[in-house]
Order: C-alpha cells, then sequence, then structure tokens
C-alpha cells in the first residue's frame, strides 16, 4: 500500500497553527505518511511535527470558506489549524483521518525512522532477562532462569526466559501453565535483598466452579515459602469480581488448597473503567465553565484519583507485606498483565533504591511491562478524546506513571529523574519514533524483528545530552524503603500530564520548557 | 494561677486522630500559658505544648470505662484527642482549659506576659521594623496628587481607622467629614495602595449609607476628587465586593451602594465574595473534610466541594485579578469584608460569630497564588503558615485589638513584642531558595490562573498536624542547605585567598602546610537519609504510623522558640524551627513494633 494514495492534498499554505499559550504561527502545512508538518520556512522558528499515530480524533469547522480543524492528540495536546479554502480543509481532515487510524503494526513510523543520532548503547540489548538474572544471582542461589517458553508456546505473553524457583522443573512449569489464565504461571518479578523476600505475579488460577487444583501450582509457590513461614497472595479484584470469575472458569486459591497463603482482595478496576475515568478528566479539565463546584464535582465523578489512591495503596501493601512481615508475595487478578503489573512495578519502586534511577526506571518498565506481557498496543491506540467506541484500550500504564508521580512529589530528592521523564515515557507510549512501545508482548515484536527493523527509545535516551536533560538535580541517592502517604489529601493532580496538551498551563514557569520538548521531531 | 484547678494529670493517653491505636501514655501538665503533654515512655523526651491562646474549644465527652475523653481544638487546626483516667480530673482540666483558653481581660492576653529574652531598648526596637510611613513612601507619597491628612487624628473621624491616612489633595475636611457619615462606622474612601507608574490608585471604603434614595453631597465630591487624583483617566471602577443580592438587600437596612446616577463616570461592579458568616460555614465544612478519618478520595473531594470553601478563595484571587488588571484607571474599593472584618478572631471572650476565616483565605490566596509561581516570593509557605498562627495565637502584639486606636490604648508597643522583628530574626527559616525576583515571568505583575483545576487543598494548613500526609522530603530546604553550605565554602574560599595573598607577600610559601579544614556543618539532609519512615496503614484499617514522630514536638511548632521562663523542656523547644518536622525520613520502627501486626489484623 503506498501513504500516497491516503494523501488527498500534501500542501497547504497560509495555514495557522494556534497551541495553547503560545504564539501563533502562519506557514506551509504539510502531509507525509507519518507526520502532519508546519512549517513557516524561516529560520530559527519552531516548526511542528506531529505523528499520525499521535492523533486521537479531529474536529472540522467552517466560518465560510475559512477551515477549522481542531487536532486532538493522544498525549492530550490540543491544537488548532486554520486552513484556507473549503476544500483544502476537507482533503486535509479526511487525509489525517485515515493515516491516523492506520492499524498496520508494519506499516507504523518506527520501521521508517533512521536515527540521526549515533547510538551509543543499543536499547534493545540494554535490559535482558539474562543480564537481570546475573544480578540476582549474585544475591540468591535458590532461583533458576526457564527456557521453557523460548518458542512462546507455554505462554504467549512471556517473554522466552523467565526467573522460577530452582527445585522447580519444567514439566512442572508446563503443568502449572495449563491452570493459570493466559499460561501465566507464577513467575519472579521481585527479590528483596534485605531479607531475601519474593514478589511473584502471575495470571489467575482456573479453579472454576467445582474447585479445580493443580498441585504444581500449589508445589511452585510453596517453594518460595521459608519453613514455617506464611506468605501473601494480593489479588488485585475485588472479592466478589473474583467470586463471580469462577463462574467464567477462573477464581482464585482456595485456603484449603493453599494453607500457607493468606489472600488479601484490592478492588483495582479493570481496563474498561480506566478508560471512561480518563475520558472524563480529560473533560473536566476541558471545562470552559471556570465554575468550581463544577470542576470538583467532574473530577470527583471522574474517580481518576481515586485509582490512583487504589492502585498506590495495593502497591504500599505488597511492599510492606515484604519488608515489614518478611512475607514472600504473589500478585494477580484477572490476566495478571495490567492492574497486577501496576502493583509489582510499584512495589518496586518503593523497595527498591535502583528502581529510582534514569536507568533503572528503564529496566522496571522493560521487565515488568514489556517483557511481562502488557498489550501496549492493544492499551494505548486510543486516548482520552478518541470518539470511536473504546476496545481494549485502558490507561492502564498511564495511570502507574501518575502513581510514580504522586511518590516522587512525595520524596522530591529520591528520584534520579525528572518530571520530564515521566512525562516522555508517557507520550511515547501512545506514539513514537521508537520501536520500544509497539506491539503487545515478547513474541509480538520478535515477530515483527523490532530490535532489528526499530530503534529503541533507551537508545537515545541514554545519551549524555538527553539524560542530562532528564536528571533530578536534586537527587541524593536513598538506599531506604520509600512509604508514601494515600491520604487523600496527599494525592494530587498530575499537572505534567495536562500540560502536554489540555487547554492550559497550571505552573506557569514550569510549562514552557515541556512544551516545547513534546513538540518537534526529537531528531 | 487561679484558674487552674489541677496542674498536673497522670497516666493520661494522647490519641493518634488518624490511628487510635499508635495512642502515647503520658502526664498532663497545666500551666499558666500552655498545656502540656510529656510521654513517658519515648526513647527520646517528647512533649507536646499548646498554647491556651490557640484553643479554640475544648470538648469533653461521656466517660468510658477507658476514662473520659477530652477533645482539645486548635485554632492552628490541631486537634488533640486526650483521655483521663478519673471523670473529676477531667471536668477539672475542661474547666481549666476553658477558663484559659478565654481571657476575659485584655491583661490576661498572652503577649502581655510573654516575656523572651530580649532587652527593653530591643523590644522598643522590634516595632519600629515595620514603618507605615516608608510604606508609603516607597509608593512615592505624598506627592502633588495625595496627601496625608490629620482628619482622623483621635480617631474622631472614624474609631476603626488609623490616625494617618492619605486622601486625594483637593479633598478637604469638610467634604472627608461629611462624606465619612454616609458610610458605615465612617470608613470614608481613602488610599490603600498608589502606582507611581501610572497614578493609578486602589481605596477603600465601607458601604454607604444611601438605602433606598438617600445621597450625601460630600461623598460625591469625595469621589470626584479620587477621580480627578489620576490626570490620565476620565472614569473608574467602583468595586464592591459582596453579591449584589447582600448589596440590595443593605438597602433596606439603610445601607446599600453608590447610586450611579449621582456619581459621575463611575463604573460599577459587584464581585460576589459572600459575607463572613457564609465564609465560616464554608471553612467549617472544609476542616470537617481534612478531619475525615480514613476517607475515600469521593468522601474528600465530595466534602470538599459541598463545603464551597475554594470557590470563595478563587472568588477572591478572581476579585484581586480584576482590580490588577484595570490599573489603568482610578478604583476604590467597597471592602465590606476585608477591612472590617480582618481582625475579628475573637482573643476575647465573645460571640463566636464574630470569629471570620477573612485572614485565612488572604493567607491562602497568597498560597496558591504562589503555588502557580514557585520563584516570585522572597518567602515560603511556612512564612505563611506561621503568621497564621501568630494572627490567633496573641503571643506577639501585632494581631491584638481591632484597629489602631485600641492597639493605641492597650499599649501593645510598650508592653508586647513585634512579630515581624521575630520573622525577621529568623528569616533564614521562611526563605524560599527558588525566588528569582528578576525572572522574566515573575517581574512585576503575576497573572495567576484561576481555572478551578490550579487550585488545591492546602494540606499544609489544614492538614498541618497530620504528619504522616506531607511529603518525607522538602526540596526547598534541601536547596536553602545546599545554598548555606556554598556560602560557607565561598567564604571560606575568601578567607584562604586571603591567606594565600599574606603568605605570598611574606616571602616562602610552603602549600603542605595549608590545612583544609572541613566545612562544620554537617549534611542536615544527609544524616536524615539515614532514617527510614514507617509505612502508613495500606490495608484499609488502621493507619499503623505516621512518620516524624520521633522528635516534632507537633504542639507548639515555631510558637515557643523563644520560650524562656518554662525551663522544663525549652532546650527541645529551641529547635523547632528547624526543619526536622519537614525533614525526609525518619525512623519509628523502633518504637512501633506493632504497626505491621495493626495493618494485616484488618486486612
Amino acid at each position: 500500500m503506498e501513504f500516497a494514495e491516503l494523501i488527498k492534498t500534501p500542501r497547504v499554505d497560509g495555514v495557522i497553527l494556534h497551541r495553547p499559550f503560545m504564539p501563533t504561527v502562519e506557514g506551509t502545512l504539510c502531509l507525509t505518511g507519518h507526520h502532519l508538518i508546519l512549517s513557516s520556512r524561516q529560520d530559527n522558528t519552531e516548526e511542528l511535527w506531529l505523528l499520525h499515530s499521535n492523533i486521537d480524533c479531529i474536529e472540522k469547522r467552517f466560518l465560510g470558506s475559512q477551515g477549522r480543524i481542531i487536532v486532538k492528540c493522544k498525549d492530550l495536546r490540543v491544537i488548532q489549524l486554520d486552513i484556507p479554502g473549503m476544500e483544502e480543509c476537507l482533503n486535509i481532515a479526511s487525509s489525517i483521518e485515515a493515516l491516523s487510524t492506520l492499524d498496520i503494526l508494519s506499516l507504523m513510523y518506527p520501521f521508517f525512522y533512521r536515527p540521526m543520532f549515533e547510538v551509543l548503547e543499543d536499547g534493545w540489548n540494554s535490559f535482558l532477562p539474562q543480564n537481570a538474572f546475573k544480578d540476582l544471582e549474585t544475591m540468591t542461589d535458590e532461583w533458576r532462569l526457564s527456557e521453557v517458553n523460548k518458542d512462546f508456546s507455554v505462554c504467549a505473553s512471556y517473554p522466552p526466559l523467565v526467573a522460577v524457583p530452582k527445585g522447580v522443573d519444567d514439566d512442572t512449569l508446563r503443568k502449572v501453565a495449563t491452570f493459570r489464565h493466559g499460561g501465566r504461571f507464577p513467575v519472579l518479578s521481585y527479590y528483596h535483598k534485605k531479607n531475601g523476600m519474593v514478589m511473584m505475579r502471575a495470571g489467575q488460577p482456573l479453579a472454576g466452579t467445582n474447585g479445580r487444583r493443580c498441585k504444581e501450582d500449589e508445589k511452585l509457590i510453596n517453594a518460595t515459602l521459608r519453613p514455617g513461614k506464611r506468605g501473601y497472595i494480593i489479588d488485585t479484584r475485588a472479592a466478589n469480581v473474583a467470586q463471580q470469575a469462577k463462574a467464567r472458569g477462573g477464581g482464585f486459591e482456595s485456603e484449603a488448597n493453599y494453607p500457607q497463603w493468606r489472600r488479601i482482595s484490592k478492588a483495582i478496576e479493570r481496563s474498561n473503567i480506566l478508560q471512561e475515568s480518563l475520558i472524563k478528566l480529560v473533560e473536566a479539565l476541558n471545562d470552559q465553565s471556570h465554575n468550581m463546584d463544577r470542576w470538583l464535582s467532574k473530577l470527583e465523578a471522574s474517580n481518576w484519583l481515586t485509582h490512583v489512591k487504589e492502585i498506590l495503596t495495593t502497591a504500599c501493601l505488597a511492599a510492606q507485606c515484604i519488608d515489614r512481615e518478611g512475607a514472600s508475595v504473589l500478585v494477580h487478578g484477572t490476566e495478571g498483565t495490567d492492574s497486577t503489573l501496576q502493583v509489582t512495578s510499584l512495589a518496586q519502586i518503593i523497595l527498591d533504591p535502583a528502581c529510582r534511577t534514569i536507568r533503572g526506571f528503564q529496566g522496571l518498565v522493560e521487565r515488568e511491562w514489556l517483557q511481562a506481557g502488557h498489550p501496549f498496543h492493544q492499551r494505548c491506540a486510543q486516548s482520552a478524546f478518541s470518539n470511536s467506541k473504546p476496545r481494549q484500550e485502558a490507561p492502564v500504564f498511564l495511570l502507574f506513571l501518575d502513581c510514580v508521580w504522586q511518590i516522587v512529589r512525595q520524596f522530591p530528592c529520591s528520584f534520579e529523574f525528572s518530571d520530564s521523564f515521566l512525562v516522555l515515557v508517557f507520550e511515547h507510549a501512545y506514539a513514537s519514533q521508537f520501536g520500544t512501545f509497539l506491539g503487545n508482548g515478547t513474541a509480538e515484536r520478535v515477530k515483527l524483528s523490532l530490535p532489528q527493523k526499530t530503534v529503541s527509545l533507551w537508545s537515545w535516551v541514554n545519551r549524555p545530552q538527553e539524560l542530562q536533560r532528564l536528571t533530578n538535580p536534586l537527587y541524593e541517592a536513598n538506599s531506604l524503603v520509600i512509604w508514601p502517604s494515600v491520604a487523600p489529601q496527599s494525592l494530587l493532580l498530575w499537572e505534567g500530564k495536562q500540560q502536554g496538551g489540555g487547554g492550559e498551563v497550571t505552573t506557569h514557569e514550569r510549562g514552557p520548557k515541556m512544551r516545547a520538548r513534546s513538540v518537534g521531531p526529537t531528531h | 494561677m487561679e484558674h487552674i484547678r489541677l496542674p498536673k494529670v497522670e497516666k493520661v493517653r494522647l490519641l493518634d486522630r488518624v490511628s487510635p491505636r499508635r495512642s502515647r501514655v503520658g502526664t498532663l501538665y497545666l500551666t499558666a500559658t500552655h498545656t502540656i503533654f510529656v510521654e513517658n515512655e519515648a526513647a527520646v523526651r517528647s512533649e507536646t505544648w499548646v498554647l491556651h491562646s490557640l484553643v479554640c474549644s475544648v470538648e469533653k465527652q461521656a466517660a468510658t470505662a477507658s476514662g473520659c475523653s477530652l477533645l482539645v481544638r486548635c485554632k492552628n487546626f490541631q486537634v488533640l484527642h486526650f483521655v483521663v483516667p478519673r471523670e473529676r480530673e477531667c471536668h477539672d482540666v475542661h474547666l481549666s482549659l476553658q477558663r484559659l483558653s478565654q481571657p476575659e481581660r485584655c491583661e490576661e492576653l498572652y503577649c502581655f506576659s510573654y516575656k523572651p529574652n530580649v532587652d527593653e531598648e530591643e523590644r522598643r526596637r522590634e516595632w519600629d521594623f515595620l514603618d507605615l510611613k516608608a510604606d508609603y513612601s516607597r509608593m512615592g507619597l505624598p506627592n502633588s496628587l495625595w496627601k496625608l491628612s490629620p482628619v482622623n487624628q483621635h480617631y474622631k473621624v472614624s474609631d476603626t481607622y488609623p490616625a494617618d491616612l492619605f486622601v486625594p489633595q483637593s479633598a478637604t475636611p469638610p467634604v472627608i467629614v461629611g462624606s465619612s457619615k454616609f458610610r458605615s462606622r465612617g470608613r470614608f474612601p481613602t488610599l490603600s495602595y498608589y502606582s507611581k507608574e501610572n497614578h493609578a490608585a486602589i481605596c477603600r471604603s465601607s458601604q454607604p449609607l444611601s438605602g433606598f434614595s438617600a445621597r450625601c453631597l460630600e461623598d460625591e465630591q469625595m469621589l470626584e476628587a479620587i477621580l480627578r487624583s489620576n490626570p490620565r483617566s476620565d472614569f473608574m471602577y467602583v468595586v464592591d465586593t459582596r453579591p449584589k443580592l447582600n448589596a440590595i438587600a443593605n438597602r433596606a437596612a439603610g445601607k446599600g451602594y453608590e447610586n450611579e446616577d449621582n456619581y459621575s463616570n463611575i463604573k460599577f461592579q459587584f464581585i460576589g465574595i459572600e459575607n463572613i458568616h457564609v465564609m465560616r460555614n464554608s471553612q467549617q465544612k472544609m476542616l470537617e473534610a481534612c478531619e475525615l478519618r480514613s476517607p475515600s478520595m469521593s468522601d474528600f473531594l465530595e466534602g470538599l466541594e459541598s463545603s464551597g470553601w475554594l470557590k470563595h478563595i478563587k472568588a477572591v484571587l478572581d476579585a484581586a485579578i480584576f482590580i490588577a488588571k484595570r490599573r489603568g484607571s482610578v478604583y476604590w474599593f467597597t471592602v465590606q469584608t476585608v477591612g472590617i472584618a480582618l481582625l475579628r478572631c475573637n482573643h476575647l471572650v465573645g460571640d463566636p460569630k464574630e470569629m471570620s476565616p477573612v485572614i485565612d483565605q488572604f493567607l491562602e490566596c497568597a498560597w496558591q497564588i504562589m503555588e502557580q509561581f514557585p520563584c516570585a516570593f522572597e518567602f515560603n509557605a511556612r512564612f505563611l503558615i506561621t503568621i497564621h498562627s501568630h494572627v490567633y495565637s496573641c503571643q506577639y502584639g501585632n494581631f491584638i485589638g481591632n484597629n489602631q486606636r485600641e492597639r493605641i490604648a492597650l499599649g501593645l508597643r510598650e508592653r508586647t513584642h513585634s512579630l515581624w522583628s521575630y520573622l525577621w530574626k529568623n528569616k533564614a527559616d521562611y526563605m524560599n531558595p527558588l525566588y528569582r525576583p528578576d525572572h522574566r515571568q515573575t517581574e512585576g505583575l503575576l497573572r495567576p490562573s484561576t481555572a478551578p483545576y490550579c487550585f488545591k487543598s492546602w494540606r499544609g494548613l489544614y492538614n498541618r498536624f497530620d504528619q504522616g500526609m506531607h511529603p518525607r522530603q522538602s526540596a526547598e530546604d534541601y536547596l536553602s542547605a545546599i545554598q548555606e553550605e556554598t556560602q560557607q565554602l565561598e567564604d571560606q574560599l575568601a578567607s584562604h585567598q586571603r591567606k594565600i595573598a599574606q603568605l605570598e607577600q611574606e616571602g616562602g610559601v610552603t602549600w603542605g602546610a595549608v590545612a583544609f579544614d572541613k566545612s562544620p556543618t554537617a549534611w542536615a539532609l544527609g544524616s536524615d537519609m539515614e532514617l527510614a519512615n514507617t509505612p502508613q496503614d495500606y490495608a484499609g484499617g488502621f493507619v499503623t504510623s505516621s512518620p516524624c514522630q520521633h522528635k516534632a514536638p507537633e504542639g507548639s511548632l515555631l510558637l515557643l522558640t523563644h520560650d524562656g521562663n518554662i525551663s522544663n523542656g525549652s532546650d527541645q523547644e529551641s529547635g523547632i524551627a528547624d526543619v526536622s518536622c519537614l525533614s525526609p525520613l525518619s525512623e519509628d520502627s523502633a518504637r512501633d513494633p506493632d504497626s505491621d501486626e495493626a495493618a494485616y489484623s484488618a486486612a
């Protein structure tokens, strides 16, 4: 397929660009296969380069012969283009619509992007499971790296290499996989050096209505317990939701079969509810009535901060079990690819100082999100402005970043990275020239040959000039566990997220820097 | 002293408001000025001091098997829940505290007994620290347009106005006096702020006694004089801070607002700031939301919304912006609320209905702007919070009395200390390390956004004593420490350079002999980093712990620093103004072995 077929009008002159809090720019609008470009063709002026894949929706308006397109982006930016000529405007609009809704992975921009910077370190090789395991081996010899999933046949969403208890062989793993949702048998997520306790994650057990059991599953997770010790299973679903899951073949670990484990239910909402919450939040932020009551009631009705609080609380609870109770923890919800990962990754931020560095955070995103099989492509296909019916979209990862931001706000000197790093990761998760967040899991990434055909976001980030920009100048390594407050008064609205676009800017002095970066190509 | 029925009660429990299981047992002392709770079995001596004048209510609850509860609510939003073993004792403490916290005579106010270690001459100088006349001369006054009027020298014209007032050059005493008779409490229009750059002025006054049709020639002349005082403008705004409905309703009581037909070239604008009764109720509801025990996010946001507090804060800020934007012309203010109610803080026994949160609102508005412009203010939020405390503490003479006449009658300048000088002396604690007076965006006029989502709930003030809720590290304190360190190193460098120059002059330098002595100050934050805090209650039942309790003397934060006459524990109090309560991390696991158990028992 040729992109040219979709581009009805490649170029319009005299287009005026309006962006909130920035001067208007008049220039030429160009459409290419992947970008919407607006340039005034003068030296020293900023050009707008917008990836079509970043466009969530567009609105057309006409004022006489003048057309206006409002472009709403997945990273929550909103821009306005005034286009002379009705026909040009219609052509541009339908071209953008066609280009921005192309859903063919192999046509995405990362496959066409060639870096203009020198790659010092290939990000695709920076965080391989075998390297992470080498670090683990320096702390304990109780775990082994299994290749049972090397052809993705045991679990489609797991990477080829996973860490499991040493005493459990691959045959056992295969049996356990049949008892867990999506084949996601319990694997090591985090090892707490301080006391040797571990956090594991999995899919829900397929107990069903008749309470099926799997001895191998019990054996696997019991292998992680110290003699005479109990562990905690944190179920990220409300008790009644877990109960109802039985009717669909799912369920939870019964007390009778898992006497050494204590189950704790926490209610983290499922993806479609989170998506609705984001839509409501952004709607509230863009409300033009400037009415305080209306804002507070919309904020409350969006439930966004409720989700933040719930996720953060559950992560803190998991961390507390490990660090304070000296117990091992297994975390799962239904599939084990969404709320489970929110909890396991946030718990590591709390427990492990290494995750609070720039590189450590990249490693965490790789391990606990990308390799752990969070379906980024499905979840980030649409964002808050999209009019089309949501399929599997959900701001699961954005909520994770929001929670990280909340902790950063409470411990401003304990993180090596600044706000802008989190915003950067958010933006690239939704639309990017880099291949890092493409696809739904390692299997798909291998099939698409992403490491060979695209550039990794980390290759770009891990260069001195970028690192300098993303570093928190107040950082002083803090080797301690950090316990955030989850009181409602302690949780704030993440301004950086809305600054990407939203309507307005809250912190004036920090705003421009952030927006200037998010505009234009990064090369 | 005669009001203290019981100076000491033992085995009193002080309950943690969010987590009752974390109560502390100790001895309660009543002194002439403070309630002091000393914890019995703390590794580090832990004391909680509460100034009597900060107590706003004392509530005794019905006795239970474990004792009798006494709830002490303070004007700085601290709430202390004591459990006294015997009802009789509780009764005595209750009555004593009630009496001690409500002085009946001015002489009982704390500022008259507060005697820090300052000699008389220095004390007198304290009061010269802030000179309002200097402030006016900074504005370029008096000049050819505005003059100092002696008309209120003996508070004859308006007893709530100060003696020195600026009025337009053309305003004659008969006009002023005539105008004052047409205004509530004699508060005729007078200058509040003058802009040298464009001659624009902000004036304030009370509402006119216009009723339905009354008019006053002198008042009209007065406004005409104000209008003429800006040669560049041919009209002026009259801003009424009330909702229009209230102003209309007041006409029935013989008051009201200016009739545009009677005054030439005025533009009338209502701003809709509610009266103090509405504000007080609103603040009360907002505080209830802040005090909820482990609320859900919805509980809290609903409480915040239904209180309407942020709506009022926004209204006040909107009004301020309305005025700031129209600097080009002359305008003036019917400060029905601000002017009169500013200092109604109920220091003496009186009708609690007269209490008003107007000063709270002013401080909060300042804070909201600070949040948007972190580099524009020389001071930090701690400065605002400290002022807030002292508005109510009665420790300094500044906020005593309702107006200048009363303050002079009480001899405050002669008998009390001034807060401004205290703040100035301790300015290191109140400096904003991010302050940049030359910043492009903060130079001159600030343009804060009043989009609703820019407003936050001021946790630092209203949940000030819920230590678990606050950020565990403060970037500002960290920067201040770095600034201090840098300064010391630079001083050291300079002194070494001088030494080198000196040695070079003497000839025969031996470099090895120059010993580099390390800066004496340890990294304040570095050492605290070694401490860990404890988790909250994440399991949904009891909150296990709040951090930073090991040494933070929560009660009297910043209020007792120079309290020399109570020897007991004043050493520990003296360091309070440091960052201990804001310091990054603190370990209290040692004193809280059951915290985790508590958390899971609910799981």
